[in-house]
């Protein structure tokens, strides 16, 4: 028993304290906020300004499909979260796989456009103020979405061979975080880079 | 042609006089930028004396004394009518200090641009001044001329356009504006309002590269009808002096041309300062070598000797090759 | 003073199995550790060793500096030791240095075993390492196609578009880049492992309102820098895209805009400068009132002036911009949020103020450094204010004068806070107490050479020179007021000297300290000199923002008077 005298609050309160996996997960989130920031304001700041080279307009096509399949994919690993939470397991693994699957298509979605965008356009990072931003910020959300599919796929392998239970809600919820945040980045940039260029703000 | 350091200078001058001594304005935005910085000394150290005196008190007053019967002191853990008095007070403070600095914001910056004001286009090169004069035709480098304005009543500024051909400089001459940057990729504009004649140096302030310690500026203010005479001499192509035929023959077969221009002659190129009156000028190499024979010659043999890392090549000519060259550009007044 | 406080409850006393160990052991434990203990150590000792360097390189630029005209260094090797001497300080000394002293006492402070994360703690330390070590790689490597040294010399805020392949061909830039931005990733990982230990780790009955001030501004400084690192990442991202993947960000030729990069830049760099300092405001926030016998004054306003200087410093970037060509509103809305974020900061320095008066002031050499910094930090931010007023700024930005403003609030500031910090803390972090004849002999000295120094280095500035020149012409009369600046400068160095000497020497036979030898009030000095491994045995609980003065005042504990205002509202319903 300890000799130091104390004693607690009259109403002796619970102590709780938020979850540490979340909080780091937010100031991640905010970290990687304000990083894509910087590249959306540098979009913004050159919209119009290319001295040569195409216009959005011109050679930007609208990626329907990937955007649905991405933002889907919020929903089916938000069904997957609560699949570990009520512990079923077949739930769990089945959306989470349905999130990779998703994820993956919209990458390819992306690599298709590049592709396009590359050799029958020959637009590229180099081209012009607009194909250096568009890349690099375009480049910057795919990096990420990758990452989160690694992740994503490590919890998978490891939910496949048993290893994710009910200990592991916390930490899978942070990784869900994460995919959010991943998918409200890709609404930002899609609304920057393709909606834009309808609202008459670039030349 | 006064530099601020003329003869007999006691102690004080040696020490808190110079020539760009941003506390001796001679020029109409310098002067308010002088006036309000006067205020602020006086407001902050008015500050100072108050806060440091509070401060000095309390480690006398409040000093542990020897033989002192450790009891702590009574434990005080606010008071909010002077957390509330010192904080509304520096309020009142920003808010004064605020309009008073947007006052002379505006004032200099958007100063009106009357139509009889000189107007001058600045280039920044890595490390040296262009200094060209769009109405009268004239392409100088390193020395500006401008007209003095010393009539309050009938201001005579110049304009100065500010741009870059490589990466960011700074026009900095203390005694006659505050400084403005030439950034790459953009166009500025100050003004200078030099009220008495003189020579007024100053230098880039914005670290450009290597030789950014090196790239001087002198600003000659003139009166009305000196700086007529000097407009017309250097709206004249060169001087084509025959005694120096061989020289300027050397210069005109070597790569000089590529980067010089002397006009009416075949030199126009654009990379380097415009030599066409450069024996009308007090120094060389970006003001930082006074323009004698033997430093002109030094400096074609190896610009590296004076301007370690500068872009002007040694183009390893023999030495007749430089005297003569000199001797050719030493007429060109 | 010391052992006030009988801790048989709190403490395992069981001795630890001591065998002896191998050297190899020894390395492999600190190689491998994940105890926030031994990583703010780490930090700590790699701060001071860059310190030593960086030192070195500023020592060297004012000998050049000393006379006019001088050959002592060429134009390239002035260039490339400002531009090192610059980032080293800021990034490979003061912020590890600054995040090295949180790490180690956050978790103390607050009550728990370790940080949040404390294998991200590990990593963050060595990836720091590793960038730190990257861009000094560059002395040896980096040469690039053109030839030309690799070290860094376009300045440590490396504006575009001199560090374009066109203007910088060598890898210099590119070493400056990528040191900083993988160094940078550590500064992230331990900024957010502090913001989760702060918020989810504190012990029973320590609310927010119950932390200690050094606690919240470790928190607030966290949360700043997760938010204000970022931006300089991009921008450097931005610039090793346009160096080699032919990217246009900040090509001038192609219609990219240098100015750009100098708000990306500001917009990090403004933030970074109240990053610094806000570690050191909580060093006086610890150190001040324990030597005054005095709790803080204004807690919550101490609070609430941190968070509110955080939040300002995101707004007021551009007043390092206002030679750039802005417009005269712009300048204006600059003034304005410089001018404003001077008001929270006055107030810090008042309640300082306030907590010496009337207490009984005990003049050690913590107190001593940090009664200097109320001087200089009050001198620094006037100085500040000078340099808000954007006329006035048209004049001294890019001269000594910014010179000489910054580092009276880096060193007078914040580098007194820290020796401050080391004198007060070195004590609970080895056992030993440091030499107080040495460290006044190191005070005294370090005032005389940085007054020297940086007193009149704001002459000069006023007299027209301007900064990062290798050189300046005689005729200027400069050449006086550099010699003065000179000299203090190596009155510094000696002075720095005798503390690391008294690191050293009192690290292995200074007087032995207890737990608590200065008297305090907050947790960490409720267990052993130096702490074991798990700090505490049994998790604290504590009732008022000095858990410690209420156990040695049974009598007049702080609780009563937090529930002062909630007690008389209830006796009055």
């Amino acid at each position: 028993m300890t000799t130091i005298p104390f004693t607690f609050d009259v109403k002796d309160d619970p102590w709780e304290l938020p979850y540490r996996g979340s909080v780091g997960m937010w100031c991640l989130i905010v970290a990687e906020s304000s990083m894509f920031l910087i590249f959306v304001v540098a979009y913004i700041f050159y919209m119009g300004k290319s001295l040569s080279g195409p216009t959005p307009r011109e050679i930007l096509s609208i990626p329907y499909f990937g955007t649905v399949c991405l933002l889907s994919s919020s929903i089916t690993i938000h069904l997957s979260v609560n699949g570990l939470k009520k512990k079923s397991q077949l739930s769990f693994i089945g959306w989470l796989a349905g999130t990779i699957l998703l994820g993956i298509i919209f990458l390819l979605g992306t690599a298709k456009e590049w592709v396009d965008l590359i050799y029958k356009h020959h637009f590229t990072i180099h081209t012009s103020l607009f194909g250096t931003t568009f890349y690099s910020l375009v480049g910057l959300h795919a990096t990420h979405v990758l990452i989160g599919l690694l992740m994503l796929s490590v919890v998978l392998v490891l939910g496949l061979f048993g290893l994710v239970g009910e200990d592991q809600f916390h930490h899978f919820h942070s990784l869900s975080m994460y995919w959010h945040f991943v998918d409200a980045v890709w609404i930002a940039v899609f609304f920057t880079f393709y909606i834009t260029p309808y609202l008459g703000l670039a030349a | 042609m006064s530099t601020g350091s003329g003869g007999g200078e006691g102690w004080f001058e040696k020490l808190f006089t110079s020539s760009t001594n941003i506390f001796s304005p001679q020029s109409a935005n310098a002067h308010e930028i002088f006036r309000l910085s006067i205020f602020v000394l006086i407001i902050t150290g008015a500050i100072f004396v108050t806060v440091c005196g509070l401060l000095l008190f309390v480690i006398v007053k409040y000093r542990r004394r020897p033989g002192d019967d450790n009891t702590e002191p009574p434990q005080i853990y606010g008071s909010n009518q002077i957390e509330l008095a010192w904080t509304v007070f520096p309020i009142l403070i920003v808010v004064v200090l605020f309009l008073s600095t947007v006052r002379v914001i505006f004032s200099i910056q958007n100063a009106p641009h009357p139509k009889r004001a000189l107007d001058v286009t600045v280039t920044g090169h890595q490390w040296w001044w262009e200094f060209s004069y769009p109405k009268y035709n004239i392409v100088t480098a390193n020395e500006l001329h401008v007209p003095v304005s010393s009539d309050p009543k009938d201001p005579m500024p110049t304009f100065l356009k500010l741009v870059s051909a490589d990466v960011d400089h700074s026009f900095w001459v203390p005694r006659l504006a505050g400084k403005t940057d030439l950034m790459a990729g953009q166009v500025n504009q100050m003004w200078i309002q030099p009220e008495v004649t003189g020579l007024f140096l100053g230098q880039c302030a914005q670290y450009c590269g290597t030789e950014h310690a090196r790239m001087l500026i002198r600003v000659y203010a003139q009166t009305p009808e000196e700086f007529e005479k000097w407009a017309e001499n250097q709206q004249k192509d060169a001087v084509n002096d025959p005694s120096v035929a061989t020289g300027r023959a050397v210069f005109e077969h070597n790569a000089c041309i590529n980067c010089h221009s002397v006009r009416g002659t075949v030199a126009n190129g654009r990379f380097g300062p415009d030599l066409t009156h450069l024996a009308s000028r007090d120094t060389i190499a970006s003001g930082t070598l006074p323009l004698t024979r033997s430093n002109l010659e030094g400096w074609i043999k190896d610009p590296d000797q004076y301007k370690p890392g500068c872009l002007m090549p040694a183009m390893k000519l023999s030495d007749t090759d430089i005297a003569s060259i000199a001797s050719y550009l030493m007429t060109l007044k | 003073m010391a052992d006030s406080i009988p801790l048989s409850g709190v403490l395992d006393l069981t001795p630890e199995e001591k065998h002896p160990r191998l050297w190899l052991e020894v390395m492999h434990d600190w190689i491998v550790t994940t105890d926030h203990k031994k990583i703010g150590l780490m930090y700590i000792a790699a701060s001071l060793m860059f310190m030593a360097i960086g030192g070195i390189e500023v020592l060297l630029m004012r000998i050049q500096l000393a006379r006019p005209e001088s050959t002592f260094l060429s134009p390239e090797q002035y260039n490339q030791l400002f531009t090192l001497h610059g980032t080293t300080m800021i990034f490979f000394v003061a912020m590890p240095i600054l995040f090295g002293f949180g790490n180690y006492m956050v978790p103390l402070m607050i009550g728990a075993r370790d940080m949040a994360f404390p294998r991200l703690n590990a990593f963050s330390f060595w990836i720091f390492l590793f960038g730190a070590l990257l861009l000094y790689y560059s002395i040896l490597g980096g040469k690039g196609v053109f030839g030309g040294s690799g070290i860094p010399d376009q300045g440590w805020f490396a504006y575009a578009p001199l560090t374009s392949v066109a203007f910088s061909k060598s890898h210099a830039a590119d070493y400056w880049a990528l040191g900083i931005l993988i160094s940078g990733i550590g500064t992230i990982g331990t900024a957010l492992n502090i913001v989760a230990t702060t918020v989810c780790m504190r012990c029973k009955g320590m609310k927010l309102n119950r932390m200690p001030l050094f606690v919240w501004l470790m928190l607030v400084t966290s949360a700043m820098a997760v938010a204000a690192i970022p931006p300089l990442s991009a921008a450097q991202i931005m610039l090793l895209i346009d160096r080699f993947l032919g990217g246009h960000f900040f090509d001038t030729q192609a219609g990219g805009s240098a100015v750009l990069w100098a708000h990306f830049f500001w917009i990090f760099g403004h933030p970074e400068v109240y990053i610094l300092i806000m570690p050191a405001f909580a060093f006086m926030n610890e150190i001040i009132p324990v030597f005054s016998r005095k709790a803080i004054f204004g807690y919550p306003a101490m609070v609430a002036a941190s968070v509110g200087i955080a939040f300002i410093s995101f707004t007021v970037w551009a007043h390092h911009m206002f030679t750039v060509g802005m417009s005269a509103a712009a300048n204006t809305a600059f003034v304005l949020s410089s001018m404003i974020i001077a008001i929270p900061t006055g107030i810090k320095i008042f309640n300082w103020l306030a907590t010496m008066w009337g207490g009984k002031i005990h003049f050690t050499v913590p107190m001593l450094f940090c009664t200097a910094f109320l001087f200089q930090f009050t001198l620094a931010g006037l100085t500040g204010i000078m340099l808000a007023v954007a006329p006035f700024n048209w004049q001294l930005h890019n001269s000594y004068f910014v010179i000489a403003h910054f580092h009276y609030v880096i060193i007078g500031g914040i580098l007194f806070a820290l020796f401050g910090a080391f004198y007060y803390w070195f004590p609970k972090m080895t056992g030993r107490m440091m030499s107080e004849t040495l460290g006044k002999w190191h005070f005294w000295l370090f005032v005389l050479g940085f007054h020297m120094t940086f007193d009149f280095m704001h002459i000069v500035g006023l007299l027209g020179m301007p900064r990062e020149i290798y050189t300046y012409q005689p005729g200027h009369h400069w050449a006086v007021w550099n010699m003065i600046v000179t000299i203090g400068a190596f009155v510094q160095a000696v002075a720095v000297i005798i503390f690391l000497v008294n690191l050293v020497r009192s690290h292995f036979k200074g007087d032995l300290a207890g737990n608590d030898p200065w008297d305090a009030w907050t947790l960490e000095w409720a267990t052993t000199s130096p702490p074991p491994s798990y700090n505490f045995a049994e998790e604290p609980v504590v009732r008022s923002r000095r858990p410690l003065w209420d156990l040695k005042h049974p009598e007049d504990p702080d609780w009563k008077y937090e529930f002062e205002t909630e007690n008389r509202l209830a006796e009055q319903k």
